[in-house]
């Protein structure tokens, strides 16, 4: 293995322009198109059939309908987003309810509160997450992107937004999140993907320091 | 919640580290697409329809990193990587125009451990791809095609090709030498231009066409689909649309990876 890079014959690379440059994580290049990656076909959900809940470690549990969830006092975060395929995109608009108030309110419930959460997303998609990386408003449950709302192929009608980790830890098609003692990895997680994810320590695949 | 997806646990726990592989031979499969044979020392082997990641590092130290599905199949001991040449792409133009037999890539892999199929796997297999989203179903055809004939014989396979020309169908050669053996179709359909006599599919891949190619769902096929984001969102739909199973549905959606 090599521990120090091998330099490519004749390789200069486009570089970005600062300050771009130093907005991109190692390893990532930036791209003005929007990609679809998903393992599987894109599910479909009536608004009217869609709610989020949050579930804790005794069984308790909180629930938004579609409309409670717009109810929901909203954020409009403007941030840079970075998948582990190496594209990452500058500056997207998003819209969405801070996963701190759903939390917040789930407290209120009597819920009890983990040290790690899992994201559960219609089609069976899950990912794990420590606390930490979804409260202290760094997440969101996000329904709008650029203006609009969000499309079904990037994760509508809501995913989760987590976008200081690699891209598939922002769930899409997200319906709840379960609050947990112990970790328990996700599905890119079993399959060979990182457990955290963090772009800026390029944390891309099982093993990575 | 339903839990259609499962995963397979990756048996893997060493870290994936950079290796630096000698290119063995580079050549050109389509005006677009190049593919690269790659001798990578202690490689640990690989599943049909798994991925590399690529990483160009300049004298400087600036560095470029971007993933390509592997073409070859695991028995056939190198790794083969296709690469379509995107003109105002940063690695493809590199890989596909100045690499050259003898020069030095570093990869890391294999990755990815859902968009995966062995023989072992029985059962039918649905390949639907778009442009040089053959790639990684190649390996899977390939594989097939170098396991047991006993074995070869409990999966009937069915591709479906979408490609702009004829000129631009990745592997046309072996494709059809495979298409000759039993239990194995291949269907072209072309979007752009119809060489003359021409008697194939001419459109995008639409739900009549999955329709006429595909077993029905209750034959339960697996089907992995390969290409343009678009492609694949169509195509995925189409299927589940047609009563096959979500889970039965395994996707590999191609950004932009210049």
């Amino acid at each position: 293995m090599a521990d120090r890079p091998f330099i490519a014959r004749g390789f200069r690379g486009r570089r970005p322009h600062a300050p771009d440059a130093l907005r991109l994580p190692p390893g990532q290049y930036e791209t003005r198109d929007f990609p679809v990656l998903s393992a599987g076909p894109t599910p479909r959900i009536e608004l009217s059939a869609w709610d989020f809940t949050i579930r804790d470690a005794d069984g308790r549990s909180v629930r938004w309908s579609w409309d409670d969830l717009q109810a929901l006092p909203r954020e409009r975060p403007t941030v840079d987003i970075h998948c582990v395929t190496k594209w990452s995109k500058l500056r997207t608009l998003w819209e969405g309810v801070s996963v701190d108030t759903l939390l917040a309110a789930a407290a209120s419930q009597g819920l009890a509160s983990g040290a790690f959460v899992e994201a559960f997303c219609d089609g069976g998609y899950t990912t794990n997450l420590p606390l930490d990386d979804v409260t202290g408003g760094k997440a969101w449950v996000a329904f709008g992107f650029e203006g609009g709302a969000l499309p079904a192929e990037h994760g509508g009608p809501a995913r989760l937004l987590v976008p200081h980790l690699y891209f598939w830890k922002s769930a899409k098609w997200v319906r709840g999140l379960r609050l947990l003692h112990n970790d328990e990895p996700g599905f890119w997680e079993r399959n060979g993907y990182h457990n955290r994810g963090d772009p800026w320590r390029e944390q891309r695949y099982h093993g990575d320091p | 919640m339903s839990s259609d997806i499962t995963a397979t646990p990756d048996a893997s726990t060493a870290r994936l580290g950079w290796r630096v592989a000698t290119v063995v031979h580079v050549h050109r499969e389509t005006p677009t697409a190049h593919t690269l044979v790659l001798d990578v020392p202690r490689w640990p082997g690989h599943r049909a329809g798994q991925h590399v990641d690529v990483r160009l590092v300049s004298e400087d130290g600036y560095q470029a990193q971007r993933s390509y599905s592997i073409s070859s199949a695991p028995e056939d001991g190198m790794v083969a990587l296709t690469v379509e040449r995107l003109d105002d792409g940063e690695v493809s133009p590199y890989l596909c125009d100045v690499l050259r037999s003898g020069d030095g890539l570093e990869i890391r892999g294999p990755i990815g451990g859902y968009f995966a199929w062995d023989v072992a796997m029985g059962g039918r297999l649905l390949l639907v791809a778009g442009g040089s989203g053959i790639a990684p179903l190649m390996a899977m055809l390939r594989h097939r095609a170098r396991s047991a004939p006993e074995r070869r014989a409990q999966v009937p396979v069915r591709l479906l090709y979408s490609a702009r020309t004829l000129k631009d169908v990745i592997y046309r050669d072996e494709l059809q030498r495979i298409a000759d053996s039993p239990d194995v179709e291949v269907i072209f359909t072309l979007t752009r231009r119809l060489p003359p006599g021409w008697s194939g599919f001419s459109r995008r891949i639409d739900r009549r066409m999955l329709e006429a190619v595909s077993w029905p769902a209750s034959a339960a096929p697996r089907a992995f689909v390969c290409g343009p984001t678009a492609l694949v969102e169509s195509v995925a739909n189409h299927l589940v649309e047609l009563g096959h199973s979500p889970s039965r549905v395994k996707t590999e959606r191609f950004g932009p990876s210049g």
